[in-house]
């Protein structure tokens, strides 16, 4: 979605229920920013499932579910991965893109775990930093997030955050991302159909402790 | 549902419930087989002169390795079509954009084995854009580029009516040539080049083609130059009234019988009846026990049903490799929390997924998505045996069998028992 007016806080729109788990947008931002495959990528679909199986006799019955979540950083109106930064090296643009200015970066690594999405990765190839920069260069040229051109069922939209509430509503969290009080993350979501509801203090995103959901 | 050992009785079935519920040439309903939209063919209409093959003999696809063996043996009974015999066991292949010789076939040890014996195929030619697993037992591994190499058309070959330009992008690398230049060049070797290429590059065919496509079909068809010129990628004609299959029959059946020998709907069928075959083919389509089954007795020593189902990390084999999409879609064995509990399994493990026909290992990824007594290994990921001949990699077709389906001689590849247990 192209902003109508001046833009002061870029966000994404994330529309779970159409989304179906392909992770183009994931292998999309890989290529377009040449993230190595030994690296966690920006974007990163992760997959919720609940429910599970009962017997009765020979019959088993099944209410599971599962949907889909895009994740990458939020571009938080309050980033708290900036807070603990030693270098002062996390900066927000005019128009609200955070960013990670490698030369002040004194590879402390706070920001990692002060993200509450989990949404910082170190680089070890390069020893930086690395995070989605909303394809900045990209924006600056008038083109569109790497992410949101590829999807191919066009579950992700970008643009002014107001623009973006009056048009797809203020939901900003769903099962299992954490606390939006935490950072207020520039995030507007379409729940699946079958997310659960409420905020679970406990849930935290971050580099999978094995690889696949459980 | 229909790759399995008595897959007919699935697709049977799924006709006869329409047909008992009078939901047959509705919208909506279902009728069998595809639902071609397109008017005048669609899926099947093609401009490309294709030749006539002098050669009439025909096998079902998933026998070959039969006709390799004991081809001279084959019969109608095995399918055989457009020959009483034939001639000769095979004993050349040539494989073209395919990686069934070795990692898409059923039993791969058991194909593997017989690749290997030099008495049976003499010359195997693999024609591709990647080194596969199939590649690797080839005589003679010819690289072809890809379709971003060279000159394409597609036409609509789905449910609607569309025309695909597929642009040279840039020059194959290396020594790898188009299809059709590797083709032209044996034809030419074979005193038939002329008639193959007609003097046509693929540019020239695909201008060629673009030409009976609009005298034949599609009159407001752009021309190359204005494909090219208007940056045109797909020429559309969406489909507006749906094709309802046997509409013309519901609305009067005695005017449009349908090809049966009744002309009408047999959910009894006398054909099938007649063929006195009730274990395999019943009249009426219901459940048959599969010779694989967690009801025989088989079940004792290998418990877990297997089914190796698509992913997204590939289109079948083609895409195996690229580190993005397998970060994307780790492969591993889907497994319930239940089965990996009773042995001792933690998400992410490495295990051994065996049967009598062989053994693979691959992480196990333990989810409620798939159901107790089944497991899912995502097919197409590349064999890669030890010296001990086990697949580190995790093809499931180490696991699947070669016994066809008893009447469409159709691959029953979901159709396996096996076990999984700590690696």
């Amino acid at each position: 979605m192209r902003a109508q007016g001046m833009v002061t806080q870029y966000a994404f729109f994330v529309n779970s229920d159409a989304c179906s788990g392909c992770k183009t947008c994931q292998v999309a931002c890989c290529d377009a920013h040449d993230i190595p495959a030994s690296t966690a990528p920006w974007r990163e679909v992760i997959e919720v499932v609940a429910g599970g199986w009962t017997q009765k006799g020979a019959l088993w019955s099944s209410n599971v579910t599962a949907y889909n979540l895009s994740v990458a950083c939020h571009h938080c109106a309050d980033f708290v991965c900036a807070r603990g930064c030693q270098g002062d090296a996390i900066w927000k643009r005019h128009d609200g893109i955070v960013l990670i200015d490698d030369i002040r970066c004194t590879r402390c690594r706070k920001c990692e775990a002060d993200c509450p999405y989990g949404a910082i990765h170190w680089d070890s190839l390069t020893n930086r930093e690395q995070k989605c920069d909303f394809c900045a260069d990209d924006i600056d040229n008038g083109g569109a997030p790497a992410c949101v051109t590829a999807c191919p069922n066009r579950a992700l939209d970008f643009g002014e955050l107001s623009e973006l509430r009056a048009r797809y509503g203020k939901t900003q969290h769903v099962h299992p991302l954490p606390d939006p009080s935490i950072s207020d993350p520039s995030l507007v979501i379409k729940p699946h159909r079958h997310a659960g509801v409420g905020t679970d203090p406990a849930a935290r995103l971050g580099p999978s402790p094995s690889p696949f959901p459980v | 549902m229909q790759r399995r050992a008595f897959g007919e009785q699935v697709v049977r079935a799924g006709c006869v419930l329409p047909a008992i519920t009078g939901n047959v040439g509705i919208p909506g309903g279902w009728a069998g087989g595809m639902g071609f939209q397109a008017p005048a063919g669609g899926p099947l209409w093609n401009v490309f002169p294709a030749g006539d093959n002098p050669v009439k003999a025909s096998i079902p696809t998933f026998l070959w390795t039969e006709a390799v063996v004991r081809g001279t043996t084959l019969g109608p009974e095995h399918g055989l079509r457009g020959a009483a015999r034939l001639d000769s066991n095979i004993k050349l292949i040539y494989s073209v954009a395919s990686n069934i010789a070795i990692n898409q076939h059923a039993n791969i040890n058991r194909t593997a084995g017989i690749l290997q014996d030099e008495k049976l195929v003499e010359c195997l030619i693999v024609q591709d854009n990647f080194l596969t697993p199939s590649a690797r037992f080839a005589d003679l591994v010819l690289p072809a580029c890809t379709q971003f190499e060279t000159w394409g058309l597609e036409d609509g070959w789905k449910y609607g009516d569309e025309v695909f330009l597929m642009p040279k992008i840039v020059e194959p690398p290396g020594e790898a040539r188009s299809d059709y230049r590797i083709c032209a060049d044996v034809a030419e070797r074979l005193g038939v080049g002329r008639a193959f290429t007609e003097g046509r590059t693929e540019r020239d065919w695909v201008e060629w083609s673009l030409g009976e496509m609009r005298r034949q079909r599609y009159p407001d068809l752009p021309t190359l130059a204005q494909f090219e010129a208007g940056n045109t990628g797909v020429h559309a004609r969406p489909v507006t009234t749906p094709a309802i299959a046997f509409a013309d029959f519901r609305t009067d059946p005695t005017a449009h019988p349908l090809q049966t020998p009744s002309g009408r709907i047999e959910i009894f069928s006398t054909r099938l009846h007649a063929l006195n075959r009730p274990a395999e083919m019943p009249a009426v389509p219901k459940y048959l026990q599969e010779w694989e089954s967690p009801f025989g007795p088989e079940a004792r020593r290998f418990p877990l049903q297997v089914i190796g189902h698509h992913t997204f990390a590939r289109a079948h084999s083609t895409f195996e490799g690229v580190g993005w999409l397998e970060n994307a879609f780790p492969h591993g064995v889907f497994i319930n929390p239940a089965d990996a509990a009773a042995r001792g399994l933690e998400n992410g493990q490495l295990v051994r997924v065996f049967n009598a026909r062989g053994e693979i290992r691959l992480p196990c990824r333990v989810t409620v998505r798939i159901m107790p007594g089944v497991v899912a290994i995502p097919q197409g990921a590349w064999w890669t045996p030890s010296q001990q001949r086990v697949d580190t990699r995790g093809s499931v077709n180490v696991l699947t069998s070669e016994r066809w389906t008893p009447f469409a001689f159709g691959n029953a590849q979901h159709t396996v028992m096996a076990e999984v247990k700590r690696a």
